[in-house]
Formats: C-alpha cells, structure tokens, sequence
C-alpha cells in the first residue's frame, strides 16, 4: 500500500495538470473516505464509552451490537426535511455547516499517517494545520448570527470567545514543540521523536505540562464537554445548532467529530510520536498506520472518558483558566524551553540528534 | 496552461472580486464575510509565490484573529440601510479624490521601481554562513530566512514593532478597567486549599434532644 502511495505522490511536474490533478485527487478521496467511514464507527464508540460509564447499554439495536446505528442516525438526518426559519440570512445559514464541515476536512491533507504517507507534504505544515483550525469559529459565528435567534445567537459569541482564547494558548504549546524539533514540518515533527529510546523520546515526557494544557485547550477548542458551553442545552436549547435541521445539522456534527479527530492527531504527532511504536523493535516498527491509529483512538477515548466524567464549567471560569492561568503558564514555559534550550547546547544537541 | 498560472488567476480574479464586494456588499456582515475571502485569496496568492509562512501567517492572524473580531463588532451593530444611503453621493468627491490621488501615488511608486541587481542584492543582505542555518540539504526555508533578516539586519524595528503592540495592549486595558467596589468575587485559590476539616463538623447528638 505505501508503495502505490509513494508511486501516486512521485507523479511528474512538468507532464502537464491531469497527472498532476488526478493522484491527488486518488489520495485525497482515500483520505476522506476512510476518515468518514472511521468516524461512524468512532461516533459509535463514543456513544458506548459513555453508555459503559453511566452503566447503561448505549446503541445495541440496529446491526450487531449496534454497529450501524450511526448509518441509521445517517439516513435519518439526510431524509429528514431541511427546515430554513423565516428571518434567516439564507446564504450563510447555509454556507456555515459547509463551512465548518470543509474546513474539517482540510486539515487532513497534510497529517501524516506514516512515513511519507500524506496528501501533501508542505513545509509548514502545523501552521497550516493551526490556519485551519483558527478558521473553524467562522462556521460557529456565521451559523450562529444567520440563524435570527437570540439562542443561536449568544451561543455563538459565546463559542467564538472560547475558541479564540484558548487558541492563543495552543499557539504557544506548539511553539514550545517547535523549539525542540526545529521544524515546523510535520514529518520531521514525526520523526524528531525517534531517537533509539523509543516511547522515551516522545514529547509528551519533556513537555509533560505543556501536553495536559494543549489537551484542555484541545477539548475547549473543539467545544467538547467539559466546556459545550456554545451548545449548553440547559440555558440555550443547543447553542449556534438550534435552528439546523436534517443535512446541515448533520454536517455540523461531522464537522465537530472530525475536528476532534483532528486535534487527537495533532495530539499524537506533537507529543506521542506520531507514527512511531513505543518500542523501537523494527517488526513493531513496520506498522506505522495501525501504531498512528491507535494512538488517535486512545486520544479519542481520552476525549470521550471526560465527557462522560467531568460536569460542565461556568463560563467565567472558563475564561480565566484560559487567559489567566494557561496563557501565563504556556507563555512562561516558551521562555523558559528557549532558555534552557540556550543554556545547555548538549541538551539541544540531543534533541537535534534525529537529523544525523 | 500549467496548473499554478491557473490557481494564480483564480486566487487573483477572487481576491478582486471579493475586495469589490467589500465596498460594494449592503450588509455590513456580508462586507466582513467578503473581507475574509480576500485574505484568503491573497493567502493563496503569498503560497503561489512560494511564501508559504507568510501565507500561513496572513491566514491566522488577520483571518483567524483580527477578522472574527471584527465580525464580532459589526455583527453587534444595529445598522439601518435606509438612513445609511442617504446622503451617500454627497461623500463622492472626496472618495474620489482620495482614490484618484492613491492611484497617481501608486503610478509613482511603480514608476521610479528598480529592482536591484544579483550583485547589489548579494552586498545587502550576504547568504547565511552554515553556523547560521540549520543543516539543510534543500537549502534554508521560508522561517529561516526571515528570522535570519528579522533578528539580524531589523532587530530594532521588529522590536519597537512589539513595544509598540504592547504599548496599545496596556492602554487599551487601562481605558477599559474598572475597579468595583462591593462585588463578591471568587478566590479559586481558597477554595482549592480549603480542607475538609474546615467545612465539616462532626456532631455526636444525643436522641430526642436535637442540636440547639
């Protein structure tokens, strides 16, 4: 498989646009249809995960084990009647659940499922990947105001504020990740983590701080329990989503998941070594796909524990975790990672030892 | 016609296009919306030029910082379309005469533009020694080469650059802040280190009697 991938992305420049335009376009649907059909089984998993912790059952009624109930909640959204109240902005209710359904997408293009296995294998790849996910408010904000709604509308600002905050504090986890890989490529991001010690070369073990904060922000940047605040169903019905109905309720809530799986795959590449096994043993080493998977279903689990755990934050506290404890704390430790970085050239040294 | 001319003209074409709807669009949200194209077109642009930071800089910070703040205040507004048309040619000589003389300052600008030659270019800014960059064997990238002029040749604008964001950081809060008296507020702090010995009391009590 990883040769017909390297063969599809080794397509020649200069043999005019169709061979360029048609491996990429291979490379992407594969990308995307594995992405959607894995999110139905992951929808799935994380109904059963919160089922198992409150003691119920969870989905087990449509297929085996209920497998299939997220295809049935599928054809249930689509058939269903696409509802646009009076009053409504009607270009940018609908352009908001494309939107933040397209730009949750996008962000897969350039992740790295293993070595040289990506859609595009750009230089600046986590900021791209940081680009797209600063964009994602915009489906919130314009689904929110198009709605005519004062619920959908409060929900909104609520969200954009909350997704603005903490992304300033996920700007600075990842340049303290930065600082240590001295790329802002993701492979080399990948392969900085492996230097001979296996699952002790991972980030999150330097960084061990910088890890639990981008996870929190993670969670809040992607609007997830402990902080749902925009969709709060006990004071604002469900937030910016109130008003969607049947396909473009359903795109918003792919586009959430897909965004969670987004932040879990940043997770892993940033902090958990990407592709690589915990132990450095080359049989281990020769699935990097199964290794890079189950770390994004680890996170994913992580994810769903807490939604099942912690009760929901009050919005003021929110707001001062974010900008009075982690932008202090992540602003500190970029000094301090660049200083001690500085101070001791050996330690820098054996962080940039992967690159000989 | 290869696939960049293409993207570049159609980059192009929407960030035009997109920058006349700003002024042209009714609905001051549909101005900003359209303003957020044009970054992006002029994002797509940058990376067409091979600046792919600046690209991704443009995007994050005017798109995905400055332009949902504005979104935020216009979004706010409670504008009136009727009352806004009116008198709007009244305003149409000055715009005019502010476009025209942008257009003659531009002409200028374009006019006297030389670009230097390799050897003039090599004196300014000489390439970075090998202690300088990163080994890399595709030569430095996009980061390094700006950091390498940044932090070097323009140190001191980059940081009077920063004072000066700082400067309308701290004024901004200044203006805004205000201190309230009679206000309970919550210490996180005391309530974390609070114990259980300070909360619960444990009481013996006698039966039929009650606590009195």
């Amino acid at each position: 498989m990883s040769e017909f991938w390297t063969f599809l992305s080794t397509r020649p420049t200069d043999a005019g646009w169709v061979w360029w335009l048609i491996p990429t376009v291979i490379q992407a649907l594969a990308v995307l249809l594995t992405l959607l059909l894995a999110q139905a089984f992951l929808m799935y998993f994380d109904r059963k995960v919160w089922a198992a912790v409150q003691m119920r059952k969870g989905p087990n009624v449509v297929g085996p084990f209920g497998l299939l109930q997220s295809f049935a909640d599928l054809f249930k959204f689509v058939f269903k009647e696409i509802i646009i109240p009076a009053g409504v902005n009607k270009v940018v209710f609908i352009l908001a659940p494309m939107l933040t359904f397209v730009l949750a997408l996008v962000g897969w293009a350039v992740i790295p499922v293993g070595p040289g296995l990506m859609v595009s294998d750009i230089n600046v790849g986590i900021l791209y990947l940081f680009a797209i996910s600063s964009l994602g408010v915009y489906g919130v904000i314009m689904g929110g105001w198009a709605s005519n709604s004062k619920y959908a509308f409060l929900g909104s600002l609520r969200s954009a504020a909350q997704m603005v905050s903490y992304e300033v504090s996920i700007g600075f986890v990842i340049i303290t990740v930065l600082l240590l890989v001295g790329s802002v490529n993701l492979s080399e991001i990948v392969m900085s983590q492996s230097r001979g010690a296996g699952f002790l070369n991972w980030h999150f073990i330097p960084l061990f701080p910088m890890f639990v904060v981008f996870f929190i922000s993670a969670l809040a940047e992607t609007n997830r329990p402990p902080f749902d605040l925009p969709e709060a169903e006990s004071e604002l019905v469900a937030g910016y989503q109130v008003e969607y109905s049947s396909t473009l309720f359903l795109m918003f809530m792919i586009g959430e998941l897909a965004n969670i799986l987004l932040m879990c795959a940043m997770l892993t590449i940033l902090f958990f070594g990407g592709w690589h096994s915990p132990i450095p043993w080359a049989p281990l080493e020769s699935v990097p796909i199964f290794w890079f998977c189950a770390k994004i279903v680890f996170f994913f689990f992580m994810f769903a524990m807490v939604k099942a755990i912690v009760p929901r934050y009050r919005y003021d506290q929110l707001m001062r975790i974010g900008w009075k404890i982690f932008l202090p704390l992540t602003l500190s430790w970029v000094v301090l990672v660049a200083g001690v970085l500085i101070m001791f050239p050996d330690l820098a040294a054996h962080f940039q030892s992967w690159r000989n | 016609m290869s696939i960049a001319v293409f993207a570049f003209y159609v980059f192009a074409f929407a960030a035009v296009a997109s920058a006349l709807m700003v002024v042209a669009s009714k609905n001051p949200v549909h101005s900003v919306l359209f303003l957020i194209s044009a970054f992006i077109s002029a994002a797509g642009l940058f990376v067409l030029m091979g600046a792919e930071y600046l690209a991704m800089v443009l995007v994050v910070v005017y798109v995905g910082a400055v332009a949902v703040l504005f979104l935020f205040v216009v979004m706010m507004l409670d504008v009136d379309f009727v009352e806004m048309k009116q008198g709007f040619l009244q305003y149409l000589p000055i715009g005019g005469a502010l476009a025209a003389i942008v257009v003659v300052e531009l002409i200028m600008v374009v006019a006297v533009w030389a670009f230097p030659s390799d050897s003039e270019l090599a004196l300014a800014h000489p390439s970075p020694t090998a202690a300088q960059t990163v080994s890399n064997p595709n030569g430095p990238t996009n980061i390094e080469e700006i950091g390498l002029v940044l932090y070097t040749d323009y140190i001191h604008y980059f940081q009077i650059a920063g004072i000066i964001l700082l400067v309308a950081m701290i004024g901004a809060i200044v203006l805004t802040f205000r201190t309230r008296d009679g206000i309970k507020k919550q210490d996180p702090a005391a309530q974390v280190a609070r114990k259980r010995d300070e909360g619960v009391e444990l009481v013996d009590i006698p039966t039929g009697q009650g606590l009195s």
